[in-house]
């Protein structure tokens, strides 16, 4: 049993990569280290334990990482994802020190493997961890424990005692039990608020109700408020998150990464209107699949169907829960309680409008449409094969993008513009200084593993001195 | 068509999230073999359940593992699963029943082997041969009858090669073929997976033998039991070339060929069996079926017995004591060949098609679809 009376050089709130990166950096650099995870054991490591890459920039092949992606590239295809929505330095120091994160990964026993199939071919850009995020979260905190490393579970920290800038204690609840922790430092690793559905509906209104969580469920965004009450400065557009397509059918919290779906360029996209509302084929899958979660958070009902028939069905990674199938676009309009005669309408419109080509499913193809709107820019096939099938499509969120602003030391900065005098940040909780919108797969374990160690070593060398 | 078992409706949903999720691809062969399908009967499954070598690498990394409400666990389903083929593909038929309770049927019978063999020896020899010393050749004999002991020995043997083809043949029939016609690219990539124990590799960090941490400890346990058997049985056969080729009775010297075989092939089987019970009894009970347990319990426990029998018979076989010591071993051997068509014993056999089939879908089949 730990003892709670003492008081240790840092306590992290929370319990993922960033959490557990910034907790060894510390440890390892003497400090004295208690991390409170609100999840009970089995269920630790935030979204950490959903995750299954981590973007790093390299100048030649690794071990697992083929070619080079350097920074350049690393920042150019961020700021094209973001819309230039980012704070270059900070996007900089994460971009620069993700070279050393699968190094620093390995150091704590993560191993990492070759990428193999239905890895949206991202073995160049993205290191990818043998058996995936909770492999890594597993060996991250044995190499915690074996550091001697207090780590608390289902201990939720609740409040924290900010005074000019300056955190002294913690309101907790460990194992249902009310507690104080008292610290040195303070490191907030404790998540955005993608799953507290009444804060989400503060800007979303009842639409939130139907955004399913991908990720833990334990993200209620506490200590971000908590902090935000207190004098820290904001950062990021609060209704900006990662999101994806999910199969509506999806648990709507902790479905993890097995609920997306990859159908959406292969199919066309319906809303509950019965109408197409983007370019299903704009740009080769990784490149778009961040979108659709947004596109269809957009829609009435935030929910969306994608058609396709047989030809379309090996295209793409077999989905968890069967599609819809039947033998005419009438009857698979009926089944999913759409009007039958619009969907027959805009799969007409739509098959009349697709011109000749050539389908390759992995690249660009000249499978196109001419006249329609909204085109479908690639990989457009006449869905006129039966059996047909819909996928019925919800928002999948991810994490959410409002954060504490921190500095490039991964220290807080409060709302005065000075930086705190003993807290620091990593993980979701500080994504939006560099993630004002649009995803890079693998940026946020690049982002809690970069800023984890950064908070960590920050924290370490202040308590020191 | 008989209707499908829990653990088979279990693991077809299982392969569902699996198939949509594949962060498990390097673990072992069932993942790259599951990508090749889309769907899955239960012949499909049955090869996947035969495939894995219950690694729980999967396990431990699985995101849905319980209490997540998908409550992913291949490797215990696998297993039940596993021992379901045993029973279906069993032969006689109605002898599948007999891996039911299987921990006490492997116990009944090694006891009821023993008993068998002091009866018989009591009831055709002496009697005092039990207790007085044998010297000199043919002495084994003296206490068992050759006759007697060749006869149980090919008997029992041979049944349980017969009925282990037999086994195999139907399931080879029952999961839908091995994989097309023998080729050799296969056949040697087979022989190696199985002499290297490679699936027990983890992708080459090793397995989550006891938690989440890696170890290569079942691998080298394994493979002290396997090689040691194997050496034991070269005991055997170089034990019987001496006799008829070369007309050399038994007992031999302690640097003869059988018996350094028996005395180095018996010490890693103990090792093996004794380090495969600990493991299975300290490890991490999430990803095990405790329906299979009793079975794999006794048959190891069996194992050591049959080697520490044949080594206390080397260390006494001089003396007043090898009379019941040659029975008991010989009890328990015999026991041992009846016993293999209804036991853990099987999964060799099974494996080694799962891996040949394995290894020749690899060559013709593709993922289906990646991208996502």
């Amino acid at each position: 049993m730990a003892d709670l009376s003492q008081t240790f050089d840092v306590l992290i709130a929370g319990g993922g990569n960033a959490a557990l990166c910034a907790a060894i950096t510390a440890r390892r650099a003497g400090a004295t280290v208690v991390v409170a995870e609100h999840a009970p054991k089995p269920m630790r490591g935030g979204n950490s334990r959903h995750t299954r890459n981590v973007r790093s920039l390299h100048h030649g092949p690794t071990g697992v990482l083929t070619e080079s992606y350097l920074e350049e590239e690393y920042w150019d295809d961020l700021r094209r994802v973001t819309a230039g929505k980012t704070n270059e330095q900070l996007a900089r120091v994460c971009i620069r020190a993700s070279e050393e994160a699968p190094k620093f990964l390995e150091s704590c026993g993560v191993v990492f493997q070759p990428s193999l199939s239905g890895t949206l071919s991202l073995s160049r850009t993205n290191a990818f961890f043998l058996g995936g995020g909770k492999a890594l979260i597993n060996a991250l905190y044995r190499t915690a424990e074996e550091l001697g490393i207090t780590i608390l579970y289902d201990t939720e920290v609740q409040h924290v005692v900010v005074n000019d800038g300056f955190a002294t204690e913690a309101i907790v609840s460990h194992r249902g039990f009310p507690a104080t922790i008292k610290f040195k430092a303070f490191i907030a690793s404790a998540g955005g608020f993608q799953a507290n559905r009444e804060w989400l509906r503060q800007y979303w209104g009842d639409a939130a109700d139907n955004f399913q969580i991908r990720g833990t469920p334990y993200a209620q965004g506490r200590i971000l408020k908590d902090l935000l009450a207190q004098g820290v400065q904001e950062v990021g557009d609060p209704t900006q998150f990662h999101a994806v397509a999910n199969d509506a059918r999806a648990p709507m919290e902790d479905g993890g990464l097995a609920m997306r779906l990859d159908c959406v360029p292969f199919s066309v996209v319906v809303n509950r209107d019965v109408e197409r509302f983007y370019d299903e084929g704009e740009d080769v899958w990784p490149k778009r699949y961040a979108i659709w979660g947004r596109l269809i958070a957009q829609q009435p009902g935030q929910v969306a169907f994608a058609i396709n028939d047989s030809q379309a069905q090996m295209n793409y990674l077999p989905p968890v829960f069967a599609p819809y199938r039947a033998g005419s676009i009438a009857e698979l309009a009926a089944q999913i309680g759409l009007d039958a005669a619009k969907l027959e309408k805009v799969v007409a419109d739509y098959n009349a409008a697709v011109q000749p080509g050539t389908f390759k499913a992995q690249s660009l193809d000249d499978c196109r449409t001419e006249g329609l709107t909204p085109p479908k820019s690639h990989w457009a096939r006449r869905i006129d094969q039966p059996p047909y099938y819909c996928h019925p499509l919800r928002p999948g969120i991810t994490f959410t993008f409002l954060s504490v602003k921190v500095n490039e030391h991964a220290r807080v900065m409060m709302a005065d513009g000075k930086p705190s005098g003993n807290m620091f940040a990593s993980g979701e909780i500080m994504s939006g200084n560099i993630l004002g919108q649009g995803y890079l797969a693998g940026f946020g374990m690049a982002i809690g593993t970069v800023f984890g160690r950064l908070a960590g070593a920050g924290a370490a060398s202040l308590v020191r001195n | 068509m008989a209707q499908e078992s829990q653990a088979v409706v279990d693991a077809r949903r299982f392969m569902d999230v699996c198939n949509a999720c594949r962060y498990c691809e390097s673990y072992c062969a069932v993942f790259p073999a599951m990508t090749m399908r889309r769907s899955f009967s239960e012949g499909d499954l049955t090869h996947l359940a035969n495939l894995c070598h219950g690694c729980k690498g999967c396990y431990h990394a699985c995101q849905y593992a319980p209490p997540h409400a998908f409550g992913i666990n291949l490797p215990a389903t696998f297993a039940e699963i596993r021992q379901e083929s045993y029973a279906a593909n069993a032969w006689p038929a109605g002898l599948g029943r007999l891996f039911e309770r299987n921990g006490t049927l492997v116990s009944l019978f090694a006891s009821l082997g023993v008993a068998l063999a002091l009866i018989l020896a009591v009831a055709l020899q002496d009697p005092t041969v039990l207790w007085s010393a044998q010297r000199g050749a043919g002495a084994f004999f003296r206490v068992v009858p050759h006759w007697l002991m060749i006869t149980l020995g090919v008997a029992t043997f041979g049944f349980a090669i017969v009925a282990m083809a037999i086994g195999a043949r139907n399931y080879i029939r029952s999961t839908g073929g091995a994989g097309g016609a023998f080729a050799t690219g296969p056949a040697v990539e087979t022989a190696s997976d199985i002499a290297t124990m490679r699936n027990l590799g983890g992708g080459g960090h090793g397995c989550n033998d006891l938690d989440d941490s890696f170890s290569m400890r079942r691998r080298w346990l394994h493979q002290a039991l396997m090689y040691g058997f194997l050496l034991c049985f070269a005991a055997t056969c170089t034990g019987t070339i001496y006799h008829y080729v070369f007309g050399w009775m038994s007992p031999h010297s302690f640097f003869s060929l059988p018996v350094q075989f028996g005395f180095w092939g018996g010490l890693l089987m103990m090792v093996g069996a004794a380090g495969l019970m600990q493991v299975k009894i300290v490890t991490d009970p999430g990803p095990v079926s405790t329906k299979v347990a009793g079975g794999e319990f006794a048959m190891l426990g069996l194992l050591f017995l049959i080697a520490a029998t044949g080594e206390l018979l080397l260390a006494v076989r001089h003396t007043g004591a090898m009379g019941m010591m040659l029975a008991i071993h010989l009890g328990l051997v015999f026991a041992f060949f009846l016993l293999m068509p209804y036991s853990k014993m099987v999964h060799g056999l099974y494996r080694g098609i799962a891996l040949l089939r394995n290894a020749q879908e690899k060559r013709r089949m593709t993922p289906v679809a990646s991208g996502g």
